[in-house]
């Protein structure tokens, strides 16, 4: 694991950043355990936290993709900035589309106290 | 006089076009176009996620029920072949880095394999639901369903069935529209691996000039990256 310090910023500023083989091959292993471990956690039920469980996994792989594969890590932190960005609209997406959806429900008792004749 | 011309066109002389400082320069700012480009890609699949949800969270028990007949042996196959490709993927642009031509090309090709592979599971997998009924909207069938799960459920009582039966189509349709968009992003990155791969043969890149190689590499993770989340979420809870 030493060489994942390995990585130097001595280069000259033209040539590219070389990150080792074993840093490589050391993120594919955690996918692939990642991997065997959301599998392996799916044979059990934990209700609701099924998904929640499934998703943070999923987002720890993808974490190690984007960072070591895709070079995040290392790269011009404006590249980060705009996948983080994205990750923000889809955020802004999500919560009051299911908001809405989790929550119609509540309003019916009220709407027909204030409408009793609609 | 004859030295100077073919240094010029030896690829470690790379000359980045006049409105770049440098090769650098280009390298970074296509990078950061290749970013934006992923990032409404990113967004593009979050209206498909977004339906999941709502769907998943308007009839819970139909997306637990349908997602039994996926069959989950090729799913966590076809996880395994794109995580691999990910890393020859990551090891082909290290090689193009490096300047290793034969590993660069090696890797491509290896990486381009892995995509048809992928998409030969796709095909089984397809074909055998289209066959059964397994399918969105009209062409959806009740009964193919039914033989379907208890099949392979047969302890299931028939109400339970029956009651899936009526809404399985909507969860075959976020499964084939996710699935689909992805599979279409698998052969387009195919397409682009093909191109690299030519080029890389071809000699087209040096250390100075691999942000090709880079860029492909990029799209080719982000459709990695889309399956990490469809493969736990479509094939394991439904």
């Amino acid at each position: 694991m030493t060489s994942m310090m390995a990585p130097s910023h001595k280069h000259g500023h033209d040539e590219p950043h070389v990150l080792p083989v074993s840093v490589y091959v050391a993120v594919w292993a955690a996918l692939v355990v990642l991997t065997g471990i959301t599998v392996y956690v799916a044979h059990f039920d934990f209700g609701s936290w099924n998904t929640i469980i499934a998703v943070l996994v999923a987002t720890t792989k993808a974490s190690l993709v984007s960072l070591y594969f895709m070079h995040l890590r290392y790269d011009n932190k404006f590249n980060l900035l705009i996948l983080l960005g994205s990750l923000m609209l889809v955020a802004i997406f999500f919560y009051p589309t299911l908001t809405d959806l989790t929550t119609r429900g509540l309003i019916e008792p009220i709407r027909d106290l204030i409408l009793p004749n609609r | 006089m004859s030295t100077h011309v073919m240094a010029q066109h030896h690829p470690a002389e790379y000359q980045p076009p006049h409105h770049f400082p440098s090769a650098r320069a280009e390298a970074e700012a296509s990078k950061v176009g290749m970013w934006l480009f992923l990032a409404t890609e990113v967004l593009l699949f979050a209206g498909l996620f977004c339906a999941y949800a709502a769907y998943k969270t308007l009839y819970p028990e139909i997306f637990k029920g349908a997602h039994k007949l996926l069959d989950l042996k090729w799913g966590a196959v076809n996880t395994m072949v794109l995580i691999f490709s990910s890393l020859t993927m990551a090891l082909a642009v290290r090689a193009a880095q490096l300047g290793q031509r034969l590993n660069t090309v090696k890797f491509l090709a290896i990486t381009w394999l892995c995509g048809a592979a992928f998409m030969g599971v796709k095909y089984i997998e397809y074909s055998h639901k289209i066959h059964v009924g397994l399918v969105p909207g009209q062409y959806y069938d009740m009964l193919g369903f039914t033989r379907e799960f208890l099949e392979k459920f047969p302890q299931t009582p028939m109400s339970e069935v029956e009651r899936l039966a009526r809404g399985a189509h909507l969860f075959y349709g976020v499964y084939f529209l996710m699935t689909g968009l992805h599979g279409l992003h698998v052969l387009i990155g195919m397409g682009a691996i093909g191109w690299v791969l030519v080029r890389a043969m071809r000699g087209a890149f040096s250390p100075k000039f691999y942000f090709p190689v880079e860029l492909v590499g990029l799209y080719w993770h982000l459709v990695d990256l889309i399956w990490i989340y469809l493969f736990p979420l479509l094939y394991l809870v439904g």
